[in-house]
């Protein structure tokens, strides 16, 4: 449940402080919100308080800026497992200090997933990365698997700072700035009354998509995650297979220089043409190598977690029948959707135009290596006499 | 590599400026007879015409491939018969006339291969396009009867006669001439020539060593060139190919976005254009590469070309190996029997022999033995002598004449493998063009969505 200490609101704009009444109302409290109890100076319908949803975070808004690196291992007698350096800057008042560094391992963020989505029932909380890679034969601790989830760690604890509500989350809080001892004593304290109420919203919450009179918008909800489950997901295998096509076309390129090299070795006239050959694929091998990364950097992360989003979105479903508790809790989580819907269009159209762009670049690349070796060429053919013609 | 017609054509003169001694020009002129005996019954013309021919400028296509199904011993067979054409043209600008057209399939042309490389051995005789596909990558057929595969082997076909005809020596040959005008009956002409009784079987044995004592320092070179040539341009087609196969995998597996986008688009309201478009061009990308990979084969074509060709030079290589190693034997054996010779008439025995052996055991000869002998002995030295003599004329001959087409062939080899080259790296410029506007076009429909 997000408290508002007094003197934390003169950071935020009024606006957002509307915006982050209106959710704390809708979210956590169980009891009947009725439409009328807002405040006079306050959007009353919840279609504008959804368009004031859509405006994206102003940067200078951005208070709370947060970095997961620094992979390490540990060894202990029962157990090893990898810890990540989690770093925030901070200027919000109810932070002690405006710098904290700790480390925290996956179960860490399990735990503090878990309190959000009991917390926040009907919020769309972002997704961790799996615990383990199924598919492929990726170690546990291979850096490759090290490095993706790091990533998704990083995007994971940015998206909670990004959500009005979920960013001024205790749990969350504690979780960034607590050492070691300090957060396993908080995490043992048990769930809340307010949670476990929030434990039945959510059922209800849920199961609005297993029941047959349910309304319009949920039955259009539901449709649209079916159908993006399904994209999201056949597009997350077809960027896997470039990925993993363009990897192997770059093992080839990098023997394929070499041979020209080697070839004009044992050439005279001709070997300028053939080392400007091998120079032109070393670098075009090279290029790709930044083509790869580009993937594996921007492109694959960003599908991979909407992969995630949508599994969770697809879960179902204890039907409950409790219809004017539903009330609320459609409002709230209508809004949330309404939000997430408009990052996911950003993130996917930025990660494809991101994607374009970088092509261009590597395409460009190799385009301004092959001119200028014809250019060289053309400038020796030049400067030779002409042959004798047989 | 439709180009490489009209680029080798070639003016077709007599003798060039240096008079080259033919070793088998005596045998030509034989070959020569028996076929103009064999075309009396076409008329009173041809003997003119021939004289002639070698003076205009003549082009030569393989047109056309066509299946065909012929009879042999044992069953009925399919194969792919080539369209020879030869046009001369009377002056520089006018018209070509269609002179000669015939149909021939390829173990015919193998046949004149293995003729010029019997009669010209010091030639590095021009190859001929692969028998059987290989460099292959996922995409391409191994099959013979593949229309590309067809394809690819007209052109080389055509390749190889034009290379023929601009050559100086070759592009003289009767067996070469009757192959482009006389249809039936060629092969068995050719048989006639007897070439393959004259062809050294050794030769086959390739990798039998004879240990030559004096080695011609150039041509031990050049044989290790052409093997270090042979070896790099195999090692180079062989990475092209894989490398083919992964640009195919990339560019194809981004048509799936294209299916992908343009459903989604469906049901996706805000999106929906955007995703459209740009799955149009994600389909565009992934169909652009056929043509790339198409003009690509050309390319490799041409190498193979001269992977081939490091076998031709080889062989001549081999060939000098050979007849310096014969040279040598019989030098040997010349220096034996004079020895043989000097002990039988000063009756000194300075070596061992059999035949000495057993005269010391079993008693000595007669005198008119003895000089028997030694007559047989003279007369064979002096035939030796003859032919040691006739064969190292045979060999500096050869020598010469090697060389200078090895020289030609260098050069040949120096500006066309360069144009190859050349032309691989347009090749590529237009392949980053085409990818730049496809993702240009793309990012714009992505920033729109």
């Amino acid at each position: 449940m997000a408290i508002f200490p007094r003197h934390a609101r003169t950071h935020l704009s009024r606006r957002k402080r509307m915006l982050n009444d209106a959710w704390a109302k809708g979210g956590g409290d169980a009891s009947l919100m009725d439409m009328n109890s807002l405040s006079p100076t306050m959007p009353t319908s919840p279609l504008s308080m959804i368009n004031q949803v859509k405006f994206e975070d102003e940067p200078d808004l951005k208070d709370l800026f947060i970095t997961v690196d620094d992979p390490e291992s540990h060894v202990t007698t029962i157990e090893t497992f990898i810890t990540y350096r989690v770093a925030t800057q901070t200027s919000r008042g109810e932070f002690d200090s405006s710098e904290f560094e700790v480390r925290r391992r996956y179960q860490d963020f399990l735990w503090l997933k878990g309190k959000l989505e009991e917390a926040h029932p009907t919020l769309i909380i972002p997704p961790l990365p799996e615990k383990f890679v199924v598919k492929g034969m990726v170690e546990r601790f291979s850096d490759d698997f090290i490095e993706t989830r790091r990533r998704a760690l990083n995007k994971f604890l940015n998206r909670i700072a990004d959500h009005p509500t979920l960013t001024f989350s205790e749990d969350f809080k504690v979780f960034l700035t607590a050492q070691a001892g300090e957060l396993s004593s908080h995490k043992k304290q048990g769930p809340g009354l307010l949670s476990r109420m929030g434990q039945t919203v959510r059922a209800v919450a849920l199961s609005m998509r297993g029941v047959r009179s349910r309304p319009e918008e949920f039955t259009e909800m539901n449709d649209f995650i079916e159908t993006f489950s399904q994209k999201i997901n056949l597009i997350d295998k077809i960027s896997q297979r470039i990925y993993k096509e363009e990897r192997e076309y770059f093992d080839e390129m990098k023997e394929y220089g070499p041979i020209h090299a080697l070839w004009s070795e044992s050439e005279e006239d001709l070997a300028d043409t053939l080392g400007g050959v091998a120079s032109c694929l070393d670098r075009c091998c090279q290029a790709t190598e930044r083509r790869l990364c580009g993937l594996s950097e921007a492109l694959l992360p960003v599908v991979h977690e909407y992969v995630l989003y949508s599994e969770m979105l697809m879960l179902t479903e204890e039907v409950g029948k409790l219809e004017d508790k539903v009330e609320c809790a459609n409002t709230a989580l209508r809004a949330d959707w309404e939000r997430w819907k408009q990052n996911m269009r950003n993130d996917i159209k930025s990660a494809f135009a991101d994607t374009a762009e970088r092509n261009i670049h590597y395409y460009e690349q190799c385009l301004a290596t092959w001119e200028s070796f014809l250019t060289a060429q053309s400038d020796l053919y030049a400067k030779e006499p002409p042959d004798d013609k047989p | 590599m439709e180009e490489a017609a009209p680029a080798l054509e070639r003016l077709l003169q007599p003798a060039p400026l240096e008079p080259l001694g033919h070793p088998d020009a005596g045998l030509e002129a034989a070959v020569g007879e028996e076929a103009e005996g064999a075309q009396d019954e076409e008329g009173p013309g041809d003997r003119t015409m021939t004289e002639n021919f070698w003076v205009k400028k003549i082009e030569i296509s393989v047109s056309e491939a066509e299946k065909r199904t012929g009879r042999n011993a044992m069953n009925m067979q399919e194969y792919t018969a080539y369209l020879v054409e030869t046009r001369s043209v009377e002056h520089n600008d006018g018209p070509s006339v269609l002179t000669d057209s015939l149909w021939r399939r390829y173990s015919e042309f193998e046949l004149l291969r293995n003729y010029l490389l019997v009669y010209y051995p010091h030639i590095v005789v021009p190859p001929l396009p692969e028998k059987r596909a290989e460099f292959i990558w996922h995409k391409l057929s191994a099959d013979n009867m593949d229309p590309d595969f067809v394809e690819r082997r007209r052109i080389g076909l055509e390749n190889f006669l034009l290379r023929v005809a601009s050559h100086p020596i070759l592009c003289r040959d009767r067996i070469f001439y009757l192959f482009l005008t006389q249809e039936g009956n060629w092969k068995e002409i050719v048989n006639e020539t007897g070439f393959q009784l004259k062809a050294d079987s050794r030769l086959k044995a390739l990798n039998a060593t004879f240990r030559v004592k004096n080695p011609d320092k150039r041509f031990t070179e050049l044989k290790h060139y052409s093997d270090e040539l042979q070896s790099v341009i195999s090692h180079l087609l062989r990475v092209r190919a894989r490398v083919a196969d992964r640009l195919y995998g990339v560019y194809k597996v981004h048509g799936n976005y294209g299916r992908v986008f343009s459903e989604w688009s469906a049901i996706e309201k805000e999106m929906g254009d955007g995703l459209q478009s740009a799955g149009h061009h994600m389909d565009v990308y992934a169909s652009s590469i056929d043509d790339i990979l198409e003009d690509e084969e050309h390319y490799a074509d041409q190498l193979k070309e001269y992977l081939f060709y490091a076998e031709a030079l080889r062989a001549v290589c081999r060939k000098h190996e050979l007849m310096q190693y014969d040279l040598e034997m019989a030098a040997q054996d010349l220096a034996s029997k004079k020895q043989q010779c000097e002990e039988l008439s000063t009756g000194t025995v300075r070596t061992f022999s059999l035949k000495g052996m057993t005269t010391k055991l079993f008693g000595q000869e007669t005198p008119e033995q003895r000089e028997a002998r030694i007559k047989v002995l003279e007369e064979q030295i002096s035939e030796g002598e003859q032919q040691l003599k006739s064969k190292n004329l045979e060999g500096r001959e050869f020598v010469k004449n090697a060389w200078a087409d090895i020289e030609r062939f260098k050069e040949q080899k120096n500006r066309d493998l360069k144009e190859a080259l050349i032309s691989y790296a347009v090749m590529q410029i237009s392949m980053c063009k085409k990818g730049i506007q496809v993702w240009t076009n793309a990012k714009e429909c992505f920033s729109k969505m």
